[in-house]
């Protein structure tokens, strides 16, 4: 291969190094009207009245909205295919408000210092009404979160929303109870993950104007312009031809911006007032009026004979969604159909969960998006079932390990077509140097070293449901334009397509222009999100690729008057044993004229989801008077199939390890007793800086998977899921503590060790 | 956001006292990084940035360092890399970054009298004064206990003795605020333990000062007459609880580096 | 009230409220590479030079660089590219959001510092942040850069 397998530099680079203006806020113009929003102060409360009088004379001020004011449709913001498994259980506005931050009056004008004039002059009189906070509470609690008539789901999520339930269900194969009373050791144990915050460091930017035909076009940092465009028209209740959605270069997203967020806001003030707006969120109210990831509680039972044969896994999570269900009822799966799986030879499985509203901000989509979570409890459990069968934690695993060609009970029955897991973890155990190791060595009084492991895998893309269609064009001097919907969040998914077409194409990176996507040019893709980009768009851009070969050997043919079949193309030109014509003069003859111009249109899904897996190593050192831990070393070895590109597929490790480590350690979303979000800001919600993650070490043991463009499978999300489970082993390994709850707080551990004396 | 209405930069310091004092929304204004998270509507904002106090000077007996002096400078001061074992300079180091640093000032971190505040933790366990405009030369300790008076921090005066000192903190990431901040001294055989972020501000634990000053080899008990002598609570970084556990060892840790 | 100061060797004399912050000053008149990621400085996005020192710009106001010298990503062009290239070919600007800001006080850290230990790089990095690639790529391109531009001061295991 001379182009796919190869660190190209990402198309962007050198713009986005020296600065140019090209994110949301960059290129909106300078007349926009500023679009705020008041938010309630209230976990749970009726608006009885709100006065805008006062608020409507401040010179400047162009449009106040309330609930009155907005079409009265229910929605999800989440960005899912139609039709969509969250519950339709939102309005623009409405009157009933159901966590801190739920916006109330939306606020125009014509400056930042009038719209927050406004915003101080308006008041909401409401009925505060009990909230329900903590999430072991809600099912059957007399208080009811969504009590409205017009909730609407758009099938069978085993909702029941009387009893504030969002979604349940349950998955069997074998007979969990029976095994486990007859395994020689059982685990049972329930592990807590908390809510944390993507953090991306542009926050949710949108800009909105009607263009000449009166269609709302709206700018906006997105990973999903088609379901943005799908979404704001039912909100709007307008026709989706009325909208248009362009998505310029984005700051990051992890799931955040997989949901509709700073939208509808802009767009429905344009609609009003014909002017254009924008809105830019901050970053209090990205943290605290956003989607976060779910928190949930996850109950373990594993089951072993006396040799380390795994014989049951139950697992039952309860999840908590926040005031809205966006992202609810599929989320909570992965926790267990994600987690099971890389234990494929157990010969019983169980897999029960609910998910339930409360009065927090909603949950929505968050990297790893459940898996982390399940990863975090069934990895944890693996380790402490090692210890009561006095087992090496990796023989453990290798033993139990799912194998290429397995059919996987609990990943829907899928066959399994490529995996090197096992010598992902070898390379891992060699790296770490396990053998001397493991589990701990004392280095002072105070300090000791010790290791830990998990392993993982994830999905590529949603089978069956994700899509994504390309469009190649051959232009009229032999270069090509790709036209795609997948969105680059910065994940360098232009740099990556472009490098499949040219592998095609056996044509140069210059040869290929990308554009960004418009969804009145773009063809439809349902988003970057779910890993999908490289595996799904990918096979596209392969198809769209061929088929443009094959029409441009037809044009040829014609041309040079020979039959097709003799012809070959070899990026420059196309030709037999007697003739030939170059690509250039092939494409110029094809726009003069009785010319064809050429475009090659093909469209993917997948009806399977090849997992990429990961084996995750730490060495920590840990003061045994303070409970600090340092990591020392992070050792990532995964296979996600062929890496289509090995630079940008290293740093996608590098920065999905960094997140875990996070979230193992400190990030946390917490509340106060009336709901209100602690930690709003990045000076109380710490993401790691260059000083809290030790060295991180990356390595690839591909496998090749046949389904995938190139062999490749997804990364994107994978690299999230074993820092939490594989510090807890360490921090277990070094003092004899399982801490069961994140984060593996330093306070945690130095009390555990209290407590245990 | 804070809003202001007018901006000026006296030429001298009682220029600047008058125009503080002319109205009860005038301002004095540091390094900003503080103020401007609030929600205030401020009238004036004065900004002493052309008085000449942004500088540390060494005199014969005690190092003065001028409210505008930023928490970089102290980072970078030969001064006081030298001086207390570099005590001020580890307890700056980490307030999260450079450019921060580079606008944060003496001024402001000291009359705010955080609770969190490394520095004054570690101003504590010197010899230290604050000269106020108003107020006068006045121990530290004594400014930090009194009600927060309109006035004009001018400098700190920190008595230039042979003092030995440690700064210990412990934070839940490298640059976030200390769930615990400890700062020891020892001159001659007399010791000072301050403790800060506990999560109230920092203070002199006298008795256990008092104990080790006369028992330099009663450790243990001076980290348990520590944390008995001083209230301790519980904040989103730590629990009360976690706090006396750290103040032990952090107090031993100090006391064990000063007598190394 | 009325300004002159120096953005990127060009004199403005601009009239502007007093409480306007300089990042928006600066994003106001066009220099749009300043970025802002927060509202407590926390994460170094809006990093720009005051007099050639490395300063939050979310936090100073734009009155106070009256008679002042700024410099913004915009001002040293050549520099960026130079050093963006060792970005680039380690794939470490993902999203490129942070960019702007790391890349004028890795450039404010040349200066000041001579050859630099990874530790002191890292001390010096600390209040910028960057959600997406995990600091060690950036770290790979620092010390690639200070190499190739100081001649191999900085060993590789240093
Ligand atoms: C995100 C963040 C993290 C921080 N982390 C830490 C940390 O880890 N450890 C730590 O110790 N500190 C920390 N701080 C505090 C910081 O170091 C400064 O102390 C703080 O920002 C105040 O300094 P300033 O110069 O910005 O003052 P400003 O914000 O400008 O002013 C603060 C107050 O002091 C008044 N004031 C300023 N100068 C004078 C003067 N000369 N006389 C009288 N009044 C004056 C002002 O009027 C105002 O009321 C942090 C602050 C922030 C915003
Ligand atoms: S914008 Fe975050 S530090 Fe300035
Ligand atoms: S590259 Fe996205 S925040 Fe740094």
């Amino acid at each position: 291969m001379k182009v796919v397998n190869k660190g190209i530099d990402k198309l962007d680079a050198m713009s986005l190094v020296t600065g140019k203006p090209v994110y949301t806020d960059d290129i909106a113009p300078e007349n926009c009207l500023i679009v705020k929003v008041l938010r309630s102060p209230h976990a749970y409360a009726k608006i009885l009245s709100i006065i805008i009088d006062k608020a409507l004379k401040v010179p400047g001020i162009e449009c106040i909205l309330t609930y009155q004011d907005v079409p009265q449709k229910r929605f999800t913001m989440a960005g899912q295919s139609y039709p969509e498994p969250s519950p339709y259980d939102r309005l623009i506005l409405d009157e009933y408000v159901r966590y801190v931050g739920d916006p109330v009056v939306i606020v125009a004008g014509v400056n930042v210092k009038a719209v927050n004039k406004a915003l101080k002059l308006i008041k909401v009189n409401y009925e505060v009404l009990k909230p329900i906070l903590n999430m072991e509470e809600a099912i059957d609690n007399s208080i009811v979160i969504h009590s409205e008539d017009d909730y609407h789901l758009n099938f069978d999520i085993g909702n029941d929303v009387k009893r504030n339930l969002c979604a349940s269900g349950s998955f069997k194969s074998g007979n969990v109870d029976e095994e486990l009373k007859s395994c020689h050791v059982v685990v049972d144990e329930q592990y807590h993950t908390k809510a944390n915050n993507q953090a991306m460091m542009e926050t949710f930017s949108t800009y909105t104007y009607l263009d000449y035909n009166g269609r709302v076009n709206i700018i906006t940092s997105t990973q999903i312009p088609f379901h943005v465009r799908r979404i704001v028209a039912k909100a709007l209740d307008i026709p989706k031809t009325k909208v248009r959605v362009i998505k310029p270069r984005i700051g990051g997203g992890f799931g955040a911006k997989q949901t509709v967020v700073s939208e509808i806001f802009p767009a429905i003030v344009t609609m009003k007032t014909g002017k254009p707006a924008k809105m830019i969120f901050n970053r209090f109210e990205t943290f605290c009026a956003s989607t976060s990831r779910h928190e949930m509680k996850i109950r373990i039972k594993l089951g072993a004979d006396k040799e380390g044969n795994i014989k049951a896994i139950s697992i039952y999570t309860l999840s908590n969604t926040g005031a809205y269900g966006e992202h609810g009822p599929t989320t909570v799966g992965l926790s267990g159909h994600k987690t099971m799986t890389l234990y494929n030879k157990a010969s019983s499985f169980k897999f029960d969960y609910d998910v339930v509203y409360t009065n927090t901000m909603s949950a929505g989509a968050f990297r790893g998006y459940g898996a982390t979570q399940g990863a975090f409890a069934l990895e944890s459990a693996i380790n402490e079932l090692a210890v009561k069968l006095n087992m090496d934690p990796i023989e453990l695993r290798q033993k139990n390990l799912l194998e290429e060609g397995d059919i996987m009970t609990t990943y829907y029955g899928e066959t399994l077509t490529s995996c090197n897991l096992d010598n992902c973890i070898n390379k891992g155990k060699e790296l770490v140097g396990w053998n001397e190791k493991y589990p701990y060595r004392r280095i002072s009084d105070s300090k000791v070293r010790s290791v830990g492991v998990a392993i993982t895998m994830q999905g590529s893309g949603i089978s069956g449901i994700d899509m994504a269609s390309v469009q190649i064009r051959l232009n009229d001097d032999g270069y090509y334009t790709l036209l795609i919907g997948a969105t680059d969040m910065g994940t360098g998914c232009d740099t990556i397509l472009a490098q499949m077409a040219a592998e095609c194409l056996e044509c140069n990176m210059d040869q290929i222009v990308v554009n960004g996507v418009d969804t009145d040019q773009s063809p439809y893709d349902s988003g970057s999100y779910a890993s999908s980009t490289t595996y799904i768009t990918g096979m596209s851009v392969v198809k769209a690729c061929n088929k443009l070969i094959e029409q441009m050997i037809v044009e040829a043919s014609k041309i040079l008057i020979v039959q097709k079949e003799t012809l070959e193309f070899d990026g420059q030109k196309i030709y037999n044993s007697e003739k030939s014509i170059t690509l250039d003069k092939l494409a110029q003859k094809l726009v003069v004229g009785d010319g064809n111009y050429l475009m090659a249109n093909a469209s993917h899904s997948s009806l399977s989801s090849p997992p990429p897996f990961m084996a995750g190593f730490v060495e920590i050192e840990l003061d045994t008077q303070t409970g600090k831990i340092d990591i020392i070393d992070f050792f990532g070895i995964v296979d996600c199939g062929t890496t289509i590109n090995p630079k940008l597929a290293k740093i996608q490790v590098e920065g999905g390890i960094v997140q875990g480590i996070g979230m193992a350690l400190y990030e946390e979303v917490s509340y106060s007793t009336t709901g209100k979000m602690m930690n709003n800001s990045f000076m109380q919600y710490k993401i790691p800086s260059r000083l809290d993650i030790g060295n991180i070490h990356v390595n690839f043991e591909s496998s090749y998977e046949p389904t995938g463009p190139f062999g490749a499978k997804s990364i994107g999300e994978v690299v999230i899921n074993t820092p939490c489970p594989a510090i807890a082993h360490a921090v277990y390994n070094a003092v004899g503590v399982n801490i069961r709850s994140l984060p593996i707080t330093s306070e945690k551990i130095l009390l555990s060790i209290i407590n245990s004396r | 956001m804070f809003t202001l209405k007018d901006y000026i930069v006296p030429e001298s310091i009682e220029e600047a006292s008058q125009l503080l004092n002319q109205n009860r929304n005038n301002v004095i204004l540091g390094g900003l990084l503080w103020l401007k998270m609030g929600n205030k509507n401020y009238n004036k904002g004065i900004d002493l940035s052309k008085l000449g106090l942004n500088t540390i000077i060494e005199n014969e007996s005690s190092i003065e360092i001028g409210c505008m002096v930023t928490l970089r400078q102290i980072e970078i001061s030969k001064v006081l890399n030298t001086y207390f074992n570099s005590l001020l300079v580890k307890s700056v180091k980490n307030i999260v970054g450079v450019q921060f640093r580079n606008c944060a000032t003496v001024g402001g971190s000291v009359y705010s009298r955080f609770g969190f505040s490394d520095l004054l933790t570690a101003l504590l366990a010197l010899d230290t004064h604050v000269h106020l405009f108003h107020g006068g030369v006045i121990p530290l300790e004594e400014f930090i206990n009194m009600t927060y008076k309109k006035d004009i921090l001018i400098k700190i005066i920190i008595n230039k003795d042979t003092r030995k000192a440690s700064y210990q903190s412990h934070r839940k990431s490298a640059t976030d605020l200390p769930v615990l901040a400890v700062a020891i001294s020892r001159y001659n055989s007399h010791w000072k333990i301050s403790i800060g972020a506990r999560p109230n501000k920092a203070m002199i634990a006298l008795k256990s000062s008092e104990l080790l000053s006369h028992r330099p080899d009663q450790i243990e008990s001076a980290c348990n007459q520590a944390v008995s002598e001083m209230k301790f609570g519980t904040n989103i970084r730590g629990s009360a609880e976690y706090r006396r556990e750290l103040a032990k060892v952090l107090i031993r840790r100090g006391v064990e580096e000063i007598c190394r | 009230m009325q300004i002159k100061c120096t953005i990127n060797n060009r004199i403005f004399v601009e009239d502007i409220q007093v409480d306007m912050l300089l990042i928006d000053f600066l994003r106001h008149l066009g220099f749009l590479s300043v970025k802002r990621g927060c509202d407590t400085a926390n994460c170094g996005l809006c990093t720009v030079w005051i007099d050639n020192k490395t300063v939050l710009s979310c936090s100073i106001l734009a009155v106070s660089v009256n008679e002042k010298h700024v410099t913004t990503l915009e001002g040293i062009q050549d520099e960026a590219i130079e050093f963006g290239k060792f970005i680039a070919s380690e794939g470490a600007e993902q999203c490129g959001y942070c960019s702007p800001g790391f890349i004028m006080n890795v450039l404010a850290m040349k200066r000041e510092l001579v050859n630099p230990t990874e530790d002191s790089i890292k001390h010096y990095l600390s209040g910028n942040l960057c959600r997406c690639t995990g600091y060690m790529g950036q770290l790979r391109a620092i010390k690639k850069f200070l190499n190739a531009t100081r001649g191999g001061c900085l060993s590789e295991s240093s």
